[in-house]
């Protein structure tokens, strides 16, 4: 059948309508969420936006990503063609013909080979899916069925293309030969005679494979290409583990106990994923077995949304429960406890969704309204609450580490420096070690610096990523409030949880703390020439280092440690498989530190057993949790000759001897 | 059916310390908590709420700041929260505690058609007599049921209880008629964890304060005067001194035989 442009022009009306009525099904459902201003430095935000959404630097950190980065440049290319498709089918008249043919000839040519490109990419797309997926279930009909459309879209340009061509004699057929190469070999297989015939179902197919598309789209995961741009437009500035304030007043609700309580850029997100996998690809959760997957739990948020939209918009209840085990549209609450908060899916997330803090909501709700949590936790919140770390070991007990040496209390005016010791530095033995070291190290580049001692509080850093914000909410203000009347503006922290908190956290709470690492500040010292260095720190052996997600990820410290163990050993520290941005999680963030792992492989073993693949003599951390869960793990793979040192016990080594 | 759960305001006994110098408890400084033990009574008395719909009374003697206590067992749910608070109920002992106790419950008898149960901690931590519940039991002339870790059966309309109670080795299995008062151990339940709404409520909500006026005791039962035992002496038991053998973290093997020898040597170690 001839192009009939009447039916053409009924079909995408219909097609049209049925997109707008879909986006508004959707999109609409964004105003459920809670209110959140997400248009601060709108600079700043187009380049991100060009960066990460145009020039997909992220979704091109992975190999596959190149695949990807063509299909969707193919599309930006494409629309020329599709938009021609479309107004000329409606109005004949309209044609690119009509350009001159020094910029018409030129065009043919790149969509030509552009078309041939996306062909060839869409192919490549479906092999891989079918042969070696990203996750097994990521072989849906969806996914087929959007990359097959993509390619019928491409034969049939082509088919269009070489229909024409076919029919075409003397000077057209040079110019089409020249200008349209891919079309004119598929030329080659029609006779001149069939040429109208597989123009016309070649048109045909083109139509209706873009209505399919156009009808498609904002009803599956593909939605992603009216989303991730925005999305990225859209993305959080804040570190990723500084989750908002609640405010503790009666009306209140608190946390996230069902999808309306999410703002609307987090239900946003969950229309923005499109299930690629690389945050469950990067989830040590998910890696070693546990229930919970980032995907999933984006997945779960939207068929959530969709299923109790309707009701909530006509200001009723949720008809499916957000926590639970309900299957699809809920997230169970062993996979709500299985984060460690390293953020590891958001750095991988190419259209920055943010998943951890959906998680942390979740948990507050399950702390804060429904006082439901691992048993494990009961302990650690009245530890925290009673006595303001997490052993429950009496405040007095934080000046033991220094009996025998001399330290001062924190002076303003007399001590530059506030040596913020930390629940680890403490009181757990181990952690103690580096505690001494670094007061040593520190007395030798001769700072002045006192600490608190039995005044000293927990800063809360656990209790924050459990969602028991109530109880951070107070010990956040106790501490502002003693920093400011001690007068603090300078602090050493030896632990990453404890520098983001008081660095990222409390900023929330009208301070802004000088925080600084001791890994970075070890490093400056020895590079300004304060700190001398004896002898270096050789018989470590082979040392690598492991990136701590709170130093890393959350704060963007990798230099620093690595440039103090290298001052210190004189070779910079062996790199384990995945490191830096792409570090793999301790398994003790996010309060996990305090909760049994009974789930699959525990992670700390994961990650021992990773480091040991660099067959190292000494494993160096710079947080106090990691220093523990590698020497427990160690000890649990029998690899008890490798010693686990922290970066301020390898600087001591080599200044100190 | 009303049920009352006795809780104490104690000190945090991980962090007293006693002066050295005049042997008593340095209490400045030293935050409160509500003595372990009745925090199982007072859960107990809510899951009994949970599931027969009782009224839970909590009810404290102590200063004014004891307050807080019961600003706690709010949060945790309780419908009535009071504190019997007076100057002539201070310096009291484990009898004059109990006819104080005793009063407030009998005073809340007629209030509400019926008094259930008393639950109280088996003993609170700073003082460790246990005598409490059993003396408030006695004045009211209540059975009673000490070292209870489970409520077998409970049928108030026939007012009977059944109660399991943990003795060294063994359990107990005691019925008994009603009313009761209980004195339970941490094995009984696990404490819930307040949720924050009703942290809010109860930071909003009154406590009740009852001084002798509303109870109206004879001053010879209460306070010092009604009082026969008293303290004379808190002291420290000294502590042997230690040594440190070799150096565990180098040498752990070494010190480990180092460890053997010495126990050999003093015949501590049962070969």
């Amino acid at each position: 059948m001839a192009p009939n442009h009447t039916i053409f022009t009924m079909l995408l009306a219909a097609s049209l309508v049925i997109f707008a009525i879909s986006c508004w099904r959707r999109f609409s459902l964004l105003s459920l969420g809670r209110p959140e201003d997400r248009t601060d430095d709108p600079g700043r935000r187009i380049g991100e936006m060009l960066r990460y959404a145009f020039l997909q630097q992220r979704v091109l950190a992975k190999p596959f990503g190149l695949n990807h980065f063509v299909i969707f440049w193919s599309f930006l290319v494409l629309a020329i063609a599709n938009g021609e498709f479309l107004l000329h089918g409606v109005f004949p008249g309209i044609s690119l013909a009509r350009l001159p043919d020094g910029i018409y000839f030129p065009l043919l040519l790149v969509l030509d080979i552009v078309s041939l490109l996306a062909l060839a990419a869409v192919t490549i797309a479906a092999a891989r899916r079918t042969i070696a997926p990203p996750y097994p279930e990521a072989r849906t009909f969806e996914a087929y069925f959007i990359l097959s459309l993509i390619a019928i879209l491409m034969l049939a340009y082509f088919g269009i293309n070489a229909g024409k061509i076919a029919a075409m004699t003397g000077g057209t057929l040079n110019v089409a030969l020249t200008w349209m190469p891919v079309s004119s070999r598929v030329a080659m297989f029609v006779l001149p005679a069939e040429g109208r015939y597989v123009h016309d179902i070649s048109w045909w197919s083109h139509a209706f494979a873009l209505f399919a598309f156009i009808c498609f789209l904002p009803n599956s995961k593909h939605m992603h290409i009216l989303t991730a741009i925005p999305n990225c437009f859209l993305r959080r500035f804040e570190k990723p583990n500084t989750l908002p304030m609640e405010e503790f007043t009666p009306e209140n609700t608190f946390g996230v106990g069902r999808v309306d309580r999410y703002t609307w850029k987090d239900l946003l997100d969950s229309f923005s994923c499109t299930e690629c996998g690389r945050c469950q690809l990067a989830c040590p959760a998910s890696i070693t077995g546990k229930p919970l997957n980032p995907r999933g739990v984006i997945h779960d948020i939207k068929v959530n949304l969709l299923e109790n939209g309707p009701s909530l918009k006509l200001g009723g209840t949720p008809l499916k429960s957000l926590i639970g085990q309900n299957g699809e549209g809920s997230v169970c609450e062993e996979a709500i406890w299985s984060c460690t908060t390293c953020g590891a899916c958001m750095q991988a997330c190419p259209v920055f969704i943010e998943q951890m803090p959906k998680i942390v909501q979740l948990r507050r709700h399950l702390v804060e309204t429904e006082a439901t949590f691992p048993e494990e936790l009961l302990n650690l919140f009245e530890n925290m609450e009673g006595r303001s770390n997490p052993w429950g070991i009496a405040p007095s007990e934080r000046t033991k580490w220094y009996s025998q040496m001399q330290v001062r209390p924190f002076e303003k005016g007399v001590t530059d420096y506030l040596f913020y010791v930390g629940c680890a530095g403490s009181f757990d033995s181990r952690n103690k070690q580096v505690t001494v070291a670094l007061a040593l190290l520190l007395d030798k580049a001769g700072l002045t610096w006192g600490v608190l001692g039995k005044d000293e509080k927990c800063c809360g850093d656990s209790v924050r990523r459990l969602g028991n914000e109530y109880v951070f909410d107070r010990m956040a203000r106790e501490n502002v409030t003693l920093f400011r009347d001690r007068g603090v503006k300078k602090v050493i922290v030896q632990c990453p949880h404890c520098f983001s908190t008081l660095k990222n956290d409390y900023r929330q709470y009208g301070i802004e703390l000088d925080v600084i690492h001791h890994s970075e500040l070890l490093r400056n010292l020895v590079q300004d020439g304060r700190l001398a260095l004896n002898g270096t720190a050789g018989d470590l052996g082979v040392l690598a280092y492991h990136d701590s997600c709170y130093l890393g990820r959350h704060n963007d410290i990798y230099d620093a440690p690595r440039q103090a163990l290298e001052l210190a050993t004189g070779t910079p520290p062996v790199e384990m498989g995945r490191n830096r941005e792409n570090a793999f999680c301790c398994g003790a963030g996010g309060g996990r530190m305090w909760m049994e792992e009974h789930t699959g492989e525990r992670i700390n073993i994961t990650r021992v057993k990773e480091a040991l693949e660099q067959r190292p003599d000494t494993i160096c951390t710079a947080c106090p949790y990691c220093l523990t869960m590698f020497e427990d793990g160690l000890k649990d793979v029998r690899a008890e000759t490798v010693t686990v040192r922290d970066v301020a016990e390898v600087m001591a080594e080599a200044a100190l001897r | 059916m009303l049920i009352v759960a006795c809780i104490k305001q104690v000190p945090d006994t991980t962090q007293v310390q006693i002066d050295p110098v005049t042997n008593t408890l340095v209490r400045d400084g030293i935050p409160f908590i509500v003595n372990p033990y009745d925090t199982h009574a007072l859960e107990e008395s809510l899951r009994l709420k949970d599931r027969f719909g009782c009224t839970v009374a909590a009810i404290s003697m102590g200063p004014p700041n004891a307050e807080a206590t019961l600003k706690k067992a709010l949060a945790l749910g309780v419908d009535r929260a009071i504190l019997l608070s007076d100057r002539v109920f201070g310096g009291a002992d484990t009898l004059a505690t109990s006819n104080v106790l005793a009063a407030a419950i009998r005073k809340l008898h007629t209030e509400y058609d019926n008094v259930g149960l008393v639950l109280c901690g088996k003993q609170t931590i700073d003082g460790d007599t246990a005598q409490v519940g059993p003396g408030i039991a006695s004045r009211l002339g209540y059975q009673q049921l000490t070292l209870v870790d489970k409520i077998v059966d409970l049928d108030f309309s026939a007012g009977r209880i059944r109660v399991s109670r943990k003795l060294e080795g063994r359990h107990e299995i005691v019925e008994a008629p009603l009313p009761a008062m209980l004195t339970v151990v941490r094995e009984l339940n696990r404490p819930r964890y307040p949720k924050v709404p009703m942290r809010l409520a109860a930071a909003a909500a009154p406590v009740e304060v009852w001084n002798n006026q509303v109870l109206n005791l004879e001053e010879q039962s209460i306070g010092l005067k009604g009082s026969p035992t008293w303290v004379s002496k808190i002291f420290s038991p000294e502590r042997a001194t230690g040594e440190i053998l070799g150096d565990g973290y180098a040498d752990p093997d070494g010190t480990a035989k180092l460890l053997i020898e010495k126990l050999l040597a003093k015949d501590m170690l049962p070969l």
